[in-house]
């Protein structure tokens, strides 16, 4: 068999390819001739084999077949072999495959070789992808070599060590002794990996930590190399561009940080050090500008005097201004990090911060912005927005949605006024429409609400941006429900904040249709259209009509979502017309709940106050939010969840929790129903909507002859349960709990709460009242709407709270006694 | 820590490809592909720290790459390292390799690159910097050439 040929004459061979399959013909013959000749065990040609398996290996060919080829290289005595027979296996093994730690005995011997060469090697491997036996095994060789007074292994000794103390970190104390005199190497290569070493030992032990701090004295020792290495003139083997061995700096500055972080006496050991630096450097060199990065980031770390703070960030402040892009984008970079601690020293460099957003680097804009956000307070609000809303113009497509969501987020907590604040949403919607995050459209809305006295020049505003352009989703849902809420307003041209605009009730009916028909507009945004035309159907007195027949032509839309709203609202024309001025009223004004989940127990009947959950006065009665805690302790168990029951009156209740249950039962898919509260049943929630009004049984073919049971009866307060159920939404039983009192006194106060298995999910509408009276002269009626996806057997627990004879009364009872058919 | 060093051309194919951390064959061809994407998008006046791409491990991870010539070198660090001082790095390695193939162009990395692995074992150990010294790299390096050659007559 011919000889091998040689690296050199395979990688010429391989370029002389013209098309990538001719390539791989290539490989793939060079690649047969390998594995004969390995099969030849022929010791001599070895190691050329495996390099050209390497250079294979790099260009994405397979070469898992050379494996064990490189265990007999390094097995061999030469060291032309064991050079690349390491290198085969640094490029090839890892810990993955079992083979690996058959080199464990080589690596053994060879850390004790004669040679140094060889000894470096077996480090170099061992400390690039040791497995953790194998490590074990060695820790003890490896801690010699870090003693050793050869620099060159002494050096490899280190950042094994470290590969080890990763992979397994109960060995660290294993090399703590051998620390100790690193410090005193003179070679820099030395220092600097025993540098590397003590980093990581600090960085994963608090012990070790506290250890070096106090009995080492680490940091003296360090600051002293510190010095020499600024004091000691030229020295020409470590001097980069003037600078005597800048990445030894970096390093031990970086330690200084670890060590001097959280620590008083440390951080003033070093406070004199890290002056000395920052004053000295010379910035005309990147290298330079690295040492002073470092420095400034450890003086921001650590406990340092405010005046060498002060000195850190106008560092940083001058590295804003450095014509180079690297040394810019660092200072950003550390600027973000720095600007929660140190805010007013940041806010002195805002105008060059904003500057930065000009910038045509992509990644410096980045920083840029981010920072900017986070500079915004309410001094400068007005001045930043402006320049944030120029950058969210010309910005790059990727940026938009970060910088939307921020100019919301700065415009809620900052805003001088609520007109201001509608024009910068309005801004944003029209600029970056598109880009906007779904959940910014409830926000918005909730916001635009809650400005009463802007409605109608919002509505007029967001009117004109729609009537040119309807394809940007968000700006469109936004723009459908309030001219859906205050179409009256937009017509009758009552504007105080500017010029009224003078539109026909035909004209906006003309731009939802439009909206409703065009191929831009989203399932949802078609939804909200058509529930905004809806609602204009009270506002509006001469297109009636109109809305009549664009609601029964979607009855019999493809879309599933808005055909079941177009059949509702014929519905409503229809059948209830009595209803519709009602369940179309203006929303009232929206809670604002920071904190969601159906866990959430909100306000329950009678109470009128628009106040954030945590300051509610007490009820008359008994507190609902502990009530409804002691009643998920009670209940003793995951698997039940609460229920808010809803005020009685058209009030404002607390709409967050009842927005997160609706939103919790999203049956039709429609996030749409989400803003909407319901103090007021709204249209957007099907099929609960038409259910609630009346206790007669409301679907037109209703499963009859399901008995009513007998829930609770007990001092003279019974409770009844009628149950129906839907053809169209098996899953939904509405169950009306009609409360009777035969006592002779009323009972006031009365509160029904419920609870059901996790499973299921439960809705209380309005009770007709609070107070039973006596003598089963009258009934509390309440609608509970079951929805029971699993079919799985109803339970329920039920609270009942009421004022009795002059004293408070309640009770807890289980009900079980549900016939199968209210549930099966 | 360094988590790889990847040395291509300008059209993408690499010259040096070297990870400190497990990566399966495919998703190393396939980062090199990724990152040469990123970097090939890149100005020269745009600043040389690039956000990871995906493949290589998300938020901590940057790339920081220089441009010579013919050959991007890129090193992909995460945040314990300093950005500056890897740009320093580069350079560190560029010029030991210049020093140990005179005047080195893209031709000596193709046809040594066993070579150049030798060198970057001296710079970089384990993804950690071992040593920044040129002329001692350069040293150790001359000296283990000196012992291969005294082993045998031939070049592998």
């Amino acid at each position: 068999m011919p000889a091998p040929i040689r690296l050199r004459e395979l990688i010429r061979t391989i370029r002389t390819a013209r098309t990538q399959a001719e390539e791989r013909e290539m490989i793939q013959k060079e690649c047969a001739a390998i594995r004969s000749s390995f099969r030849e065990e022929d010791n001599t040609y070895r190691c050329r084999n495996v390099a050209k398996l390497l250079y294979m290996h790099m260009l994405g060919y397979p070469a898992h077949f050379g494996q064990l080829e490189c265990l007999k290289l390094i097995a061999s005595q030469k060291f032309t072999d064991k050079r690349i027979g390491y290198l085969g296996a640094m490029l090839l093994l890892d810990e993955r495959q079992d083979v690996h730690l058959l080199m464990t005995n080589c690596i053994k011997n060879d850390l004790n070789h004669s040679t140094q060469y060889v000894q470096g090697l077996a480090l170099c491997t061992l400390g690039c992808m040791g497995s953790s036996e194998m490590c074990r095994d060695l820790a003890g060789e490896v801690e010699k070599l870090l003693k050793t007074s050869n620099s060159y292994l002494r050096k490899k000794a280190a950042l094994c060590a470290v590969h080890v103390i990763r992979k397994v970190p109960e060995l660290m104390e294993m090399f703590l002794p051998a620390t100790k005199n690193l410090l005193n190497e003179k070679n820099h290569g030395v220092l600097h990996t025993s540098v590397v070493l003590l980093t990581e030992m600090c960085e994963r032990s608090p012990d070790m930590l506290a250890h070096f701090r106090k009995n080492e004295k680490l940091v003296p020792q360090l600051v002293r190399i510190l010095k020499n290495l600024i004091m000691s003139g030229y020295s020409p083997e470590h001097d980069v561009s003037g600078i005597s061995d800048p990445f030894l700096q970096v390093r031990i500055l970086r330690l200084l940080r670890i060590l001097g972080r959280n620590d008083d006496d440390s951080s003033e050991a070093m406070n004199d050090i890290l002056a000395q630096v920052a004053t000295n450097t010379e910035t005309s060199k990147n290298v330079g500008n690295a040492i002073l990065y470092e420095t400034v980031l450890t003086i921001m770390d650590i406990k340092s005097e405010s005046g060498l703070r002060v000195l850190a960030i106008n560092i940083l402040g001058r590295f804003l201004l450095n014509n180079d892009k690297n040394i810019r984008y660092v200072a950003l970079t550390s600027l973000l990090k720095t600007v929660q601690t140190d805010h007013n020293a940041v806010q002195r460099h805002r105008s060059t911060i904003v500057d930065c957003l000009k910038d045509l680097d992509v990644s410096i804009k980045r920083r840029a912005m981010e920072l900017s956000f986070a500079l915004v307070n309410g001094n400068n609000i007005r001045g930043m927005m402006k320049e944030l809303l120029y950058f969210l113009d010309s910005c790059e497509p990727e940026f938009k949605a970060d910088c939307a969501s921020g100019i919301f987020l700065a415009a809620e907590k900052y805003a001088p006024s609520k007109r201001w604040h509608i024009d910068t949403i309005m801004r944003v919607l029209t600029t970056a429409g598109s880009y906007v995050r779904d959940d910014a459209v409830p926000n918005l809305i909730q916001l635009i609400t809650n400005s009463v006295e802007m409605h109608a020049y919002t509505v007029q505003r967001l009117y004109k941006a729609i009537l040119g352009d309807y394809s940007q989703q968000p700006l469109v849902q936004v723009a459908a429900w309030c001219i859906g809420e205050y179409g009256d307003l937009l017509v009758s041209g009552q504007c105080e904040e500017e010029e009224p605009i003078q539109v026909t009730e035909d004209e906006v009916l003309d731009i939802l249709e439009s909206v409703l028909i065009s191929n831009m507009s989203t399932s949802v945004t078609r939804g909200y259209a058509l529930t905004a035309i809806m609602k204009l159907s009270t506002r509006f007195t001469c297109t009636v009509n109109r809305i009549k027949k664009v609601v029964s032509i979607y009855g019999s839309s493809i879309d599933v979502e808005l055909q079941q709203r177009a059949v509702e609202y014929n519905a409503l024309f229809k059948k209830y017309d009595h209803m519709r001025s009602a369940l179309l009223e203006r929303m009232p004004v929206m809670e604002k709940v920071t904190t969601n989940g159906p866990t959430e127990i909100v306000q329950t009947n009678g109470e009128t106050d628009p106040t954030p959950l945590e300051t509610k006065p007490p009820p008359s009665g008994p507190q609902p939010t502990s009530q409804a805690n002691d009643l998920l302790d009670l209940l003793g168990g995951n698997d039940i969840t609460p229920v808010i029951p809803t005020a009685p009156t058209s009030k404002p209740a607390s709409a967050g929790g009842e927005l997160d249950l609706l939103g919790d039962i999203n049956l039709t898919g429609a996030p749409a129903a989400a803003p909407a509260p319901a103090s007021v049943p709204q249209i957007s929630q099907p099929p609960f909507l038409l259910d609630g009004l009346s206790s007669q049984p409301l679907f037109n073919d209703i499963a009859t002859g399901i008995p009513s049971i007998t829930a609770y009866s007990k001092n003279g307060l019974k409770i009844e349960f009628t149950f129906e159920r839907s053809n169209t939404n098996p899953s939904v039983t509405v169950i009306t709990i009609q409360a009777s009192n035969s006592t002779e006194l009323d009972m006031t106060d009365f509160v029904f709460q419920a609870a059901v298995p996790k499973t299921f999910q439960l809705q209380l509408l309005s009770p007709s009242s609070s107070i039973v009276p006596a003598f089963n002269t009258g009934t509390i009626t309440q609608v509970i709407k079951v929805l029971n996806p699993q079919k799985q057997q109803l339970r329920m627990r039920i609270k009942l709270t009421y004022n009795h004879k002059g004293s408070a009364m309640q009770d807890l009872a289980e009900v079980n006694n549900f016939p199968p058919q209210s549930w099966q | 820590m360094i988590q790889a060093i990847l040395v291509f051309n300008n059209h993408g194919k690499p010259r040096l490809v070297r990870f400190y951390q497990r990566f399966p064959e495919e998703i190393q061809q396939q980062i090199v592909r990724e990152t040469f994407h990123l970097v090939l998008k890149r100005d020269d006046n745009i600043c040389n720290f690039l956000e990871g791409g995906s493949l290589i491990g998300g938020s901590d991870y940057k790339l920081i790459y220089r441009h010579y010539a013919t050959l991007y070198f890129v090193f992909c660090v995460d945040s314990s390292e300093s950005e500056l001082g890897i740009l320093d790095l580069i350079q560190v390695f560029v010029e030991t390799l210049d020093k140990c193939f005179e005047n080195v162009c893209e031709l000596d990395l193709i046809f040594h690159m066993d070579k150049v692995h030798y060198i970057l074992q001296e710079v970089v150990m384990g993804g950690m910097v071992l040593e920044t010294n040129m002329n001692e790299i350069v040293a150790q390096i001359e000296a283990q050439n000196r012992l291969e050659k005294s082993e045998s007559g031939r070049q592998p």
